[in-house]
């Protein structure tokens, strides 16, 4: 193993440790800083930019976003190594967008390796065929976001269209192991059953497609907009209701009879 | 991906006996005080294990009995539901001054009606002088019981004022051989003693006594036999008629001979258990490994076709309400320190036997079920982890986690068998223990570990170093010199843990005393019986009888003193951010913030009183002005006030304990070490040593309400931190970083046990996933040699809104510390502190 990999530096925001939601097992997932897409509901506006940015929460100033070496934040994810070997956990890099700093992506996802860590990214997927061929060998679990499937509707409210996003989804599947379909949910954007039919379609055309996760819009990242200085595009948009979320589901499950379809991660 | 086993349906039964137990609030009741007043009477002159043992079956010949509707299994200490007796013999006084407040009181209220209070008036003069608590205080140095009493630094006041209790007994014994087979043992034992001997007069009398309280014991079963009988004959009900025969039939076969069934060792076990807690009002009657010695009958009957899974279920779901029925009065203090109507019977499933072989069983499963279709904070159920324990035990006690009963509490093998053996026991006794009480481990019916000795309160040393010695204008510590004139921290510390041992050396004392008072006035020839060597020694519990003897003090505030002391290292010491002068004032002004409301009222009230002393007209307005500025703090300067927020907000930027950061662990190891290890050097008066313990019960917040702000930046009078846990509020790293920095801690060397809260969101347990990894969690805490952790799963919601709403939630169990209790019947402060736990939710 190249011992040059601990050394390879990167911008992160956050780390959250106990993490249950986002790959198999207990997990702690790193949070990276910058990424392509400006998604409207984002509920980590602060994970956007990958400025090392002022924020303001319960009434204190906090500067988001931190260099590290991927030697030193090895220090601190191996402190959970007991209840990832109990649980079949491991390290998830969520962001932010980690292909959007391929290298140190990269080295952080082969030091897992290296540590015995299983890996999973959250991911857009926004990014070059060459950084997600780079990244690949080096990832167990994906979770991958679909959002929309019209191009158009999908730079509307994300600043990007889906093109891209699509042909690595189709490349993804052919080649990893695990790939998992996340699809935010949410309303005036996606939580129609026309819409939510339509990328569950998509997902179940995948080879290696297991999953499909429908993950509800939620609100909490509200402040978090207004603590950077910046509008909360959203304002006024409610959760999709139980019933409704209810509703997708089915509609999920029938257009893709192949996936197990649930609601949340 | 496993199923959750046992999943059996609950009698509605079952629910009725317990609607019937919490009809009303429960109440004193005055025929065991009358009795032994009337058997001490007569009694006087004779050697006092005699005079025990007489009272033991006055009592048990006269006391009021009762058959409640729909019980199964009989056996009741009062007629009330959920009733009490006292105990004039260990204390009363007390009593008699609450005699009008008792029913109001916060914490732990009691009913008692105006004919028992003149019953009790009657019968209590007769004990002036002669209880447990007369001589412990007449035996203790005036000093050490005037710290004890009024200074907040250690209570040994349970074992002052009451019982022993803390304590398992042979209950395989009776069940598989009967009284009849303790009292042979006993003929034998008298039948060897050697007129030749010194001791043999006194160990004759012990015999005797141990005879004359099994003869009792087995009169009062044949009372419930025959009222059995006459409630069957007036019964229309058939099926009920039915029941009580068999009742009848039960009680006139158990405890005297072996249990012919499983039922029947039910209704042995259950005598047993009720009958200690008539002897004596020590609580943690702890039945131990249950699942162990009840296990041999119920497979008998289960393989013969006798019994039912069903209906052996019905009767362990009985038992569990029975544990319920038994209650203790405290006095106001002692019942904050154990709020909630605690008894401590502890229950343990699972775990290796003697040889090293996991026992898990069928019924390991059906005690957590009996937990859950019961709901009630007794027993305190807890479970035995090893490395080889079944993962489906494990999912099973994940789903009974996840009912947000606060049980069962786990305990790793892989540590406390160790641990115990490092205190003299052999391998085989180390793997066959039992937890007692809160998380005390012993070898049960063997030792008498008097596992609840004490607590003591780790920050109030401390402020000594601060005082010079002195608190409330007297020297009660040692002088350790001007801190201000403290060059290094060295220094500093070496003056606290000089404090710390200063203290810890009266406490000891204070303990002995007890000690001595028990043997001397208090001896217990049935519990004795039932626990290994008495008998064989001829001699009694309360003078050494047992095989293993242990005294344990608990210490708390660890978490407190680990910041605090880092605070003062890196602030005043290494950076001088702060002077030594600042910080001392800082904590003399608690920072520049108000007092909290309660302590305010206590305040204002004293203010009143002097100034109506000095002739001066209190008025409404003149309370309000003091207590404003109480509250607010308004003595204090803008200046300083300001300078004190800055001091503050320094503190809080440290680094703190329980956020895996190893430096910092390591030093709470080190701080944990300052008051464990100094107990190797002291003995107790029944032939053993003293073994610490980490943990509060709930001590940590009527002890906080003593204690003056601390220098990580605690506020004056509010709750110390609970256990090894961390100081609430400073957890960031959520759950495993915690758990990671507990099991940092030197947990072997406690060997009376540590005590690990965590309190979860139910949303991290949701599913079989969330089972799953729970469990994982678990055993990743366990792995790393952490001793012990407890879970309270219920919603921050849940409790705010039960503290709004009372009368929705009067079934709602909560983990306290140690034991589950009803938490409508906590004391405000103490139900605010549960809440203000960190909440792990799992992101």
């Amino acid at each position: 193993m190249n011992k040059d990999i601990y050394s390879v530096g990167g911008r992160i925001f956050d780390i959250q440790r106990y993490s249950l939601h986002d790959g198999p097992g207990i997990r702690t997932i790193v949070f990276l800083k910058g990424c392509y897409l400006r998604c409207r509901w984002c509920c980590n506006p602060e994970s956007q930019s990958y400025n090392i940015e002022e924020m303001t929460r319960a009434g204190k100033k906090e500067i988001m976003g931190r260099d590290v070496t991927v030697g030193e934040l090895m220090d601190e994810l191996s402190g959970d190594r007991r209840y990832y070997e109990r649980s079949g956990g491991g390290i998830t890099l969520s962001g932010g967008e980690c292909m959007a700093q391929p290298d140190f992506a990269e080295a952080l996802l082969r030091a897992c390796h290296d540590y015995g860590f299983n890996t999973a990214i959250e991911t857009t997927a926004c990014a070059s065929r060459d950084v997600v061929a780079r990244l690949l060998p080096h990832v167990d679990y994906f979770l991958m976001d679909i959002k929309h499937m019209d191009s158009k509707k999908h730079e509307e409210f994300t600043g990007r269209g889906n093109e891209q996003i699509l042909e690595n989804a189709k490349f993804i599947a052919e080649n990893a192991k695990n790939l998992i379909i996340r699809v935010p949910t949410v309303p005036t954007f996606n939580a129609t059953t026309d819409e939510i039919a339509a990328i569950a379609r998509f997902a179940s055309s995948l080879d290696g497609v297991r999953e499909l996760h429908l993950l509800p819009y939620h609100r909490l990242g509200q402040d978090k907009y207004v603590g950077l200085g910046r509008q909360y595009l959203m304002e006024g948009i409610e959760p999709p209701s139980n019933e409704l979320m209810a509703d997708l589901l089915k509609v999920a499950k029938r257009a893709a009879p192949s996936l197990r379809v649930q609601i949340g991660g | 991906m496993s199923q959750i086993k046992f999943v059996i349906e609950k009698s509605p039964r079952i629910q009725r006996l317990i609607d019937h137990l919490y009809a009303n609030m429960p109440e004193i009741e005055a025929d065991r005080a009358e009795l032994v007043t009337e058997s001490y009477k007569a009694t006087e002159g004779l050697p006092i294990i005699k005079r025990r043992s007489a009272a033991f079956r006055h009592i048990l010949e006269n006391i009021p009995i009762v058959i409640r509707p729909d019980e199964l299994i009989v056996g009741s200490n009062s007629i009330a539901p959920r009733g009490c007796q006292t105990f004039p013999e260990y204390s009363y006084e007390w009593l008699e001054k609450e005699y009008d407040t008792v029913a109001t009181r916060e914490a732990d209220p009691f009913y008692i009606s105006p004919s028992t209070v003149e019953r009790l008036k009657k019968v209590y003069p007769y004990w002036k002088g002669k209880t447990v608590s007369d001589l412990a205080a007449q035996s203790m140095d005036e000093k050490v019981l005037d710290v004890f009493l009024n200074h907040g630094i250690f209570t040994v006041g349970n074992y002052f004022y009451n019982g022993i209790g803390h304590i398992n007994v042979d209950y395989a014994k009776v069940i598989n051989c009967g009284l009849e087979g303790v009292m042979a043992e006993t003929r034998e034992a008298l039948a060897k003693l050697y007129i030749g001997n010194g001791d043999y007069l006194k160990r004759k009398a012990f015999l005797e006594a141990v005879l004359e309280s099994c003869e009792g014991v087995i009169t009062y079963a044949k009372r419930y036999s025959a009222l059995a009988k006459r409630e069957a004959d007036a019964c229309t009900d058939s099926i009920r008629r039915a029941e009580l025969l068999r009742i009848s039939e039960a009680c006139a076969q158990v405890p005297a001979k072996p249990a012919r069934g499983f039922y029947e060792a039910c209704q042995s076990f259950w005598f047993i258990q009720q009958l200690l807690q008539c002897e004596s009002s020590g609580h943690s009657i702890s039945p131990g490994r249950f699942d162990q010695y009840m296990y041999p009958l119920f497979k008998k009957d289960i393989d013969s076709g006798r019994e039912t899974i069903t209906s052996a279920q019905e009767y362990l779901d009985c038992i569990w309400v029975k544990l319920n029925d038994l209650n203790k009065v405290r006095d106001a203090a002692s019942a904050e320190g154990f709020a909630g109507y605690g008894l401590f019977q502890n229950l343990i499933v699972g775990g290796q036997n003697e040889e090293g072989v996991d026992v898990t069983n069928e019924l390991s499963y059906m005690c957590m079920e009996a937990t859950v279709h019961v709901r009630l904070p007794q027993p305190s159920l807890s479970i035995r982890v090893w490395n080889k324990t079944p993962h489906d035990l494990l999912i099973k006690a994940a789903a009974v986690t996840r009912e947000g009963l606060g049980v069962p509490a786990f305990y790793n093998d892989e540590v406390i068998i160790p641990s115990i053996m490092s205190r003299g026991l052999t391998l085989e006794d180390a793997r066959d223990y039992c937890i007692i009480g809160c998380v005390e481990p012993q070898k049960g019916a063997r030792t008498d570990g008097w596992h609840d000795a004490a607590f003591f309160n780790m920050c109030r040393p401390l402020e000594l170093v601060f005082s010079n010695g002195y608190d409330k204008g007297e020297l009660i510590g040692l002088q350790t010199g001007d801190v201000e004139k403290m060059k290094t921290f060295e220094e500093f510390f070496e003056a606290y843990k000089a404090q710390q041992l200063h203290f810890i050396e009266m406490m000891v004392h204070a303990d002995n005393a007890v000690d001595y008072a028990h043997s001397v006035r208090c001896p217990l020839p049935f519990q004795s019986s039932l626990c290994n060597d008495c008998i064989e020694r001829g001699v009694s519990l309360q003078e050494g009888g047992a095989h293993y003897n242990f005294t344990g003090p608990q210490g708390f505030g660890i978490a407190n003193m680990t910041d605090a002391l880092l605070a003062m290292k890196t602030l005043v010491f290494d950076e001088k951010k702060v002077t030594m002068r600042e910080m001392k004032e800082a904590l003399q002004d608690n920072f520049g913030k108000g007092l909290i409301p309660k302590k305010a009222l206590e305040l204002t009230t004293e203010v009143a009183r002097q100034l109506d002393a000095n002739g001066v007209q209190v008025n409404e307005e003149i309370i309000r002005a003091v207590y404003k500025n109480i509250t607010n703090a308004d003595s204090i300067s803008a200046e300083k006030k300001a300078r004190y927020q800055e001091i503050l907000d320094m503190i809080a930027a440290l680094p703190k304990y329980g956020n895996d950061i190893p430096e910092v662990d390591a030093f709470a190891r080190q701080v944990g070490n300052t008051y464990t290890k100094p107990f190797a050097n002291f003995t107790n008066n029944r032939g053993g040593v003293f073994q610490a313990g980490l943990y509060p019960v709930s001590a940590n917040v009527p002890l906080g309400y003593q204690t003056g702000a601390t220098p990580d930046g605690r506020l004056a009078f509010t709750p110390i931190a609970d256990g090894v846990g961390l100081a609430s509020g400073r957890d960031v790293k959520g759950p495993t970083a915690t758990a990671n920095s507990v099991a940092r801690l030197d947990h072997g060397i406690a060997s009376n046990g540590t005590l690990f809260n965590q309190k979860f969101h139910p949303s991290a347990l949701a599913g079989m996933g969330g089972l799953e990894k729970f469990v994982a969690y678990l055993r990743g805490y366990f792995d790393q040699k952490g001793m012990h952790v407890q879970y309270n799963v219920v919603s921050r919601e849940t409790l705010l809104d039960a503290q709004k709403n009372p009368e929705k939630y009067k079934t709602l169990v909560v983990r306290v510390a140690g034991y589950s209790a009803l938490f409508t019947t906590l004391s405000r402060s103490l139900q605010d502190d549960i809440i203000n736990r960190t909440e792990q939710s799992g992101i």
